[in-house]
């Protein structure tokens, strides 16, 4: 805009732009190693803890397809796409909302998944009494998936109605917090009144990977897919979205029905995996973290990346949660809550310190 | 040919307060300037223009030029408003991830949507606007290692980067220093009276040493339009020392060209 303009179209400043790129490669690398090695791991972690060496012999033993094809490689590469589901809805909220510190469980839906699985406990215990034994572990087993499914989309499902859809993201935040708070109630009045609902709801609210079998695996690949297909196509929205909402509306964005596929999108993602997993904390809240502190891009890296590196982490906590006390396990949300929360400290320490 | 916008009667309230009462005015090509004190409804009558807010009253239309239709811009999809129309927010609200290039690109979805493949075209485009507001030196740093001035200009880029030929900027000069606010002055008059595509740009602007040298001035005071016309009309001149509370003096020089000065002295 001066008149002493020069051309400075020279090559030279093109040194950060390769350096933005390799960070990217070398991060995708990275995350790909994780989960070729967590995969490893996963499958030769078993019921002595993380034994490598009796791999070679659980590989050749009888029970090689029922240990390894139905209880280890499922709940493995279940994790990993738990992981990956959670780590693009943490991405996807994250940017919506303009937040780092959004989480895909923010509108509603943790609250919801949790009410339905305790509804389901509640009516298996009480009709325990009345129908066969085996009809309610029935019952309990392929209801409570359902329940945590269809209770994560109603949860945001009346948030967005609160709310009057998405058009204002404040409130937004606030009718998700509205509707977390009275669903929560709702679940603790029925757990005083069916104490034995209560155990049930709290296994599902700290996670775990160990009921992943063949099938959920296929949903949720099958969801996966779509949403990291859908999500790409409104990465620019995202990418537009950091000018502010009013910058991306003068863009041509229509806000209200941007904003509305991004929240369904995360609200199912974050239903496909809480119905499979329970309550896995932190890992969509710090994957997409961690992708943007080691290679900044545009959304269209950061929600494949994020994914990754959801899947990664989570590897690596069911690993953990596996090996740490076996035969024992602990409940994987519980570690992923240590490692996460740990992640977070030291993110704080490093702000303070810089 | 040129592109022109129209107000007619706007109103706006925020809350329980009348913003805007009954504004009426045409923009056409040409660079226009918009003062008036804090408060006084500059970048309420911006976003207004713009179709960002909502009016009580009134509408606003704008004729891209040549044969086309006027738009509603309170009716239009903001699709079709962003290919003739850009506004450059106040302050940059950005969280700061994206490099400047990539953040001049999101100019871009304005023509391109946000499923299209940018071409050769988009790409020039870019770099055009890049190199109008000197910015293409760091186009790979990311926002947040900038000034504010630096910031200021790529997000200027981003606007420019629409090719809209009616651009609606806030206070496009802040943060900037002497050097670029000079500079900017030159590149507002360079694009108004670019002769095979003129722009028509209305920028509300702080710095009135800048705003005299528009092409006319706009001075809006409690919601409403108070004067209307070149910097060297004695009656717009008056209605600025009058808005500004005597805050300031306006003299001409030895060409006839006004010059403002803050009234310090004054007791």
């Amino acid at each position: 805009m001066s008149t002493s303009f020069v051309a400075t179209n020279r090559p030279g400043f093109d040194a950060s732009a390769t350096a933005d790129a390799t960070a990217r490669r070398r991060l995708a690398a990275w995350i790909a190693l994780a989960i070729v090695v967590g995969l490893a791991c996963g499958l030769a972690t078993g019921s002595t803890g993380f034994a490598p060496r009796d791999f070679w012999a659980d590989l050749n033993g009888n029970d090689a397809a029922l240990l390894l094809g139905q209880i280890r490689a499922p709940r493995t590469l279940g994790a990993a796409l738990v992981g990956a589901l959670l780590g693009l809805s943490g991405a996807v909220a994250q940017g919506v909302f303009r937040n780092p510190l959004a989480d895909p469980y923010l509108l509603g839906s943790a609250a919801g998944a949790g009410l339905g699985v305790v509804l389901v406990l509640a009516a298996a215990a009480l009709g325990g009494a009345t129908v066969s034994p085996a009809t309610a572990a029935w019952i309990e087993r392929v209801g409570l998936v359902s329940a945590a499914f269809v209770g994560a989309l109603a949860g945001v499902s009346l948030t967005l109605t609160l709310a009057s859809g998405a058009v204002h993201t404040l409130r937004l935040l606030l009718a998700g917090v509205v509707i977390g708070v009275l669903l929560g109630a709702v679940s603790d009045l029925i757990t005083v009144v069916s104490p034995d609902a209560l155990r049930g709801k709290q296994a599902f609210m700290l996670g775990s990977t160990s009921f992943l079998g063949w099938d959920a695996l296929a949903l949720m690949l099958a969801g996966l897919t779509l949403l990291v297909v859908l999500a790409q196509r409104h990465a620019r929205a995202l990418d537009a979205l950091t000018l502010g909402e009013d910058s991306a509306t003068s863009l041509g964005l229509n806000l209200g029905k941007v904003r509305l596929a991004l929240v369904l999108m995360l609200s199912l993602g974050t239903a496909l995996a809480v119905s499979q997993a329970g309550l896995v904390a932190f890992v969509g809240l710090v994957a997409p973290h961690l992708v943007r502190r080691r290679a900044p891009g545009t959304h269209a890296w950061l929600l494949v990346a994020s994914a990754g590196m959801g899947a990664a982490i989570l590897l690596w906590a069911d690993v953990i949660s596996r090996a740490l006390i076996a035969p024992e396990e602990l409940p994987v949300g519980v570690v992923t809550a240590v490692l996460g929360g740990s992640y977070l400290v030291w993110l704080l320490k490093q702000r303070t310190s810089a | 040919m040129n592109p022109t916008l129209q107000a007619l009667g706007v109103n706006v309230r925020l809350g329980r307060r009348d913003v805007l009462h009954a504004v009426s005015l045409g923009i056409g090509a040409g660079w226009t300037a918009l003062v008036g004190p804090n408060g006084a409804g500059k970048s309420t009558l911006l976003r207004a223009l713009a179709g960002l807010q909502p009016l009580a009253a009134g509408q606003v239309f704008l004729n891209p030029g040549a044969a086309a239709q006027p738009l509603d811009m309170h009716r239009t999809a903001p699709a079709e408003r962003a290919r003739v129309l850009a506004w450059l927010a106040q302050q940059g609200e950005v969280t700061g991830e994206l490099t400047v290039r990539e953040t001049v690109e999101l100019g871009r979805i304005a023509r391109l949507g946000l499923l299209g493949a940018p071409v050769a075209a988009d790409r020039k485009a870019v770099d055009r606007a890049m190199t109008l507001t000197e910015s293409l030196p760091w186009q790979h740093r990311r926002l947040h290692e900038l000034s504010g001035g630096e910031r200021q200009r790529v997000l200027l880029a981003r606007v420019l980067a629409t090719e809209a030929p009616m651009l609606l900027l806030d206070e496009p000069t802040t943060h900037l220093d002497a050097p670029h606010q000079v500079a900017l002055a030159r590149l507002f008059r360079r694009l108004t009276h670019d002769r095979s595509a003129p722009c028509a740009v209305l920028s509300v602007l702080h710095d009135l040493p800048i705003a005299l040298r528009a092409d006319r001035l706009l001075v809006l005071d409690a919601g409403t339009l108070q004067a209307d016309g070149p910097p060297t009309d004695p009656a717009v001149q008056a209605a600025l020392v009058r808005v500004f509370g005597g805050a300031i003096h306006i003299e001409s020089d030895a060409q006839g060209r006004p010059r403002v000065a803050l009234a310090l002295d004054a007791a």
